[in-house]
Order: structure tokens, then C-alpha cells, then sequence
């Protein structure tokens, strides 16, 4: 990967004015919804911070974490990534919405995977209008002086700076991946959406190098990945897998799948490493 | 079934008498063995292992293609697993056709798809005492260094 180095920033400065609650605090699966933005970023980057307003500094769902305080004036999510740019001049921003509890490791990675640092910015096409989706993105330093421009003609709307900038844009990962919740009403659905989908128990396989490495040929898991790239991640981590996930191929009930299908309860996984028959 | 994993010494005699037909002009066989080294390593012996499930119903898809994309009458293929010594034979492919054209080159596309399409891994033990599993170790060490399309590649090289 060329260019500058990539640090994480949650924005969790909105008034989450529709929702009538704070957005960063909203519990999913036990975990405010800002805490799980934030190990997401976590996962893929070595520097995370939060993107608060001001008078956020001491509040407790917050006050945990390296923070970036808005210093420039102005409302709304462009303040938090100009902040950001102004306070680390040299390094691109992963930024993250605060309200996409479906966001996933398959999707971040598809973006860190895709940037274009030439680019002022790369973001996923929204699954439903194919408009750029700006506040799951990868913000370059040179957009920050672009962005001054656009606030200073009294622009605000991030999504219209890139439809106007040169963004590079990538197809969706996972087309709910950034569904995002700003009602009463979406939370409760995204609540009962959670609820069917974790957790559930996978049989995993393992064969050759994989099967050396976790230390043994299969298990019963109980595990919330949604799908087989995020059970890679997980898996990853807790036996120190060195095989990268590029590496290799999956199989689901016995048939080659994508790492993006949906797993269901009872599905039993297989990674392939490279392959050496004959 | 046109494939079959085995754990015992491939029986080509009666492997080739499965491909009998009074329709066909001939047979070519093509036999996989252990080889003493491999990339400048001193090999004692192999493991072979197979997630068999997936890799029998991929090897009976190769064989089915091989058969829609040339003329020839009857095809197998048979890929043994377990420890194989020095001199054994890992894997052998049989065709009989008509004329001795498409019995070659269809038994030359089931071993090239066989070896990058089939989840099947060797360990190679050397004469230093190390082993290694094939494409896998290397790789490791580089994580950069995309394997991904060998998957899917159709190969030439050589067994």
C-alpha cells in the first residue's frame, strides 16, 4: 500500500437528533455501538481516535479513548474529518460513521484494500442510490485543503463534496453492511436482526497448515461472525494463523464459497490453504 | 465416480481395465511419484491429505469437463492419500479414446486442474529433519505474495 499512514476516526460528535437518544451509546450485543466502531478500526489500524465536540470531552462513553476535539468551526460530520486532517496533517483517516452496527472487518478491509491514495477520498457506492457513501471512507490528506474551500462557499454535506471531488469509489462489500440506524424504530429492527443472527454455533475443519496452527481438526463454535471473512479474522487471531486471507480459498457444507456469503446456524467451514495435489 | 481418494498402492491394472471399450483405439495413463527432492531440498517421504468431501466432488466435476471438452471414451483419475514413501506413486490418470490425440491431451488437463483445483496438501519430510507443507510455509513468510491465483490458474508445469 503506497501513501501516508491510515489512523481510525469514529465520528461521535453528531446531536442524534432523530433518534432522540446518543447514537455513540446504543447498545448492541452488550457493547455501546461506539466502542464496537472503534475495535472494529481497531482490528486494521494502528492509531484510533474519536471525533467528539467540545463540550463531549468528559463524557463517559467517550472520555475512554484518544480523542480528536473539533477545532474548527461549523456543524456536522465535515467539521470532525477537518479536525482530524488539521490535527495529523500527514496521515489518511479512516473514518467511521457511529451508527452502522452492521458494519463489518469484511468491509473495512475492502476499503483499506481498494484505496486510491491519488484519490481525495475512496468509499463504498451506496447498495441503494449508488451515491458515495462518505462516512465509511478513507479521507486523503489532500482533501483537506479542498474541503476548507467547499466549507468556507457554505458547503456541508460530505456525500455531495464527493460527488463533486474525485472520489475513488468501490462496489459494496456487503450491501447491509452500512445500513445505518438514525430512528427508534431502525434501532429496534436492528436489534431483532442481531438477535436472529447471534450467536450460533459453526463447525469448523481444518486441514494441513491450518490444522498444525489451531492444534487441532475440527471444533463447535459459538461464534457472532456473520460470514466466512469475518470468521477468518476471528479465527486468526485466537490461533496466530500466518496464512493472510488473500491466501486462501473457503468451502461451506463441502462447496467452494464467497467470503462474503451469510453463514448460517450449523454450517460447517473449511479454509483452504494452497493447494498441492499431485 | 471418475475420482477416487485411496490409502493403499494404486492398482493401475485394474485401474486401465475400467477404461476398457472395443470403441477405443488406446489409452494414456499419466502416474504422479515421489520424488527425492524438491527445490533444492533432500526429500525422505511425503503426507498427503485431502478434505475429501469437497476434493471427490471437484475431481468428478474435472473428469465430467474433460469429457465434454474432448472426444474420448472413458476417463479416471485416482490420487492416493496417507504416507508415501520415496518411488510411490501419489496419483494416477487414465483415458481411453478413439485416437491417441485427445487421450493425451484430456489426461494432460484432468492432472494440470487435479493439482491447482483439488484441496489436497503434501508435507514434505527432508534429510535435514525439517518438513514443510508445499506452497504453504513460503508463503507464509511473504505474506504479500498472493497464492490465490494458482487456485485457479490452469497449469503446464510439470508434476
Amino acid at each position: 500500500m503506497s501513501g501516508g499512514p491510515i489512523y481510525g476516526l469514529i465520528l461521535a460528535g453528531g446531536a442524534s437528533t432523530r433518534m432522540r437518544r446518543d447514537k455513540a451509546a446504543l447498545m448492541y450485543q452488550g457493547k455501546t455501538q461506539l466502542d464496537r466502531a472503534f475495535e472494529l478500526a481497531d482490528r486494521h489500524l494502528d492509531k484510533v481516535f474519536v471525533s467528539l465536540r467540545a463540550e463531549q470531552r468528559l463524557d463517559r462513553t467517550r472520555a475512554q479513548r484518544p480523542m480528536i476535539v473539533d477545532s474548527i468551526a461549523g456543524e456536522g460530520p465535515i467539521v470532525g474529518i477537518r479536525s482530524a486532517l488539521a490535527a495529523h496533517p500527514e496521515s489518511a483517516w479512516l473514518v467511521l460513521a457511529c451508527d452502522l452496527p452492521f458494519l463489518s472487518d469484511t468491509a473495512v478491509e475492502g476499503l483499506l484494500r481498494g484505496r486510491d491514495p491519488n484519490a481525495l477520498a475512496t468509499a463504498f457506492k451506496s447498495a441503494h442510490d449508488g451515491l458515495p457513501e462518505p462516512l465509511c471512507a478513507i479521507w486523503e490528506p489532500a482533501a483537506a485543503e479542498a474541503l476548507a474551500v467547499y466549507q468556507a462557499a457554505g458547503g456541508h454535506c460530505p456525500r455531495k463534496f464527493l460527488m463533486r471531488h474525485a472520489a475513488h469509489l468501490l462496489e459494496p462489500a456487503d450491501p447491509r453492511a452500512l445500513d445505518n440506524v438514525n430512528t427508534p424504530e431502525e434501532y429496534a429492527q436492528a436489534l431483532a436482526t442481531f438477535d436472529n443472527l447471534s450467536p450460533m454455533q459453526l463447525k469448523i475443519q481444518y486441514y494441513a497448515l491450518m490444522r498444525e496452527q489451531a492444534g487441532r481438526s475440527e471444533e463447535t463454535l459459538e461464534t457472532s461472525a456473520a460470514t466466512p471473512a469475518d470468521l477468518y479474522t476471528e479465527l486468526a487471531a485466537r490461533y496466530g494463523f500466518t496464512l493472510s486471507r488473500e491466501q486462501l480459498k473457503v468451502a461451506v457444507n463441502s462447496e467452494f464459497s464467497d467470503w462474503s456469503r451469510r453463514l448460517a446456524a450449523n454450517d460447517a467451514v473449511v479454509f483452504i490453504p494452497p493447494v498441492a495435489g499431485g | 465416480m471418475n475420482f477416487r481418494f485411496i490409502q493403499t498402492a494404486i492398482n493401475t491394472e485394474a485401474a486401465r481395465r475400467e477404461l476398457q471399450d472395443l470403441g477405443a483405439g488406446g489409452y494414456a495413463s499419466f502416474e504422479g511419484w515421489v520424488r527425492d527432492q524438491n527445490e533444492g531440498q533432500e526429500v525422505t517421504r511425503l503426507e498427503y491429505e485431502a478434505f475429501q468431501e469437497l476434493a471427490v466432488k471437484e475431481g468428478d466435476r474435472i473428469v465430467a469437463e474433460a469429457l465434454r471438452r474432448f472426444p474420448v471414451k472413458h476417463a479416471l483419475c485416482i490420487h492416493r492419500v496417507g504416507s508415501l514413501g520415496l518411488g510411490d506413486m501419489a496419483v494416477w490418470v487414465g483415458v481411453s479414446s478413439a485416437h491417441r490425440g485427445e487421450a493425451f491431451d484430456a489426461c494432460r488437463f484432468i492432472i494440470d486442474e487435479v493439482k491447482h483445483r483439488l484441496p489436497i496438501w503434501k508435507k514434505e519430510h527432508y534429510r535435514n529433519g525439517d518438513s514443510g507443507w508445499v506452497n504453504c510455509e513460503r508463503c507464509a513468510a511473504e505474506p504479500q505474495h498472493s497464492h490465490a491465483a494458482d487456485h485457479q490458474r490452469i497449469a503446464s508445469e510439470p508434476v
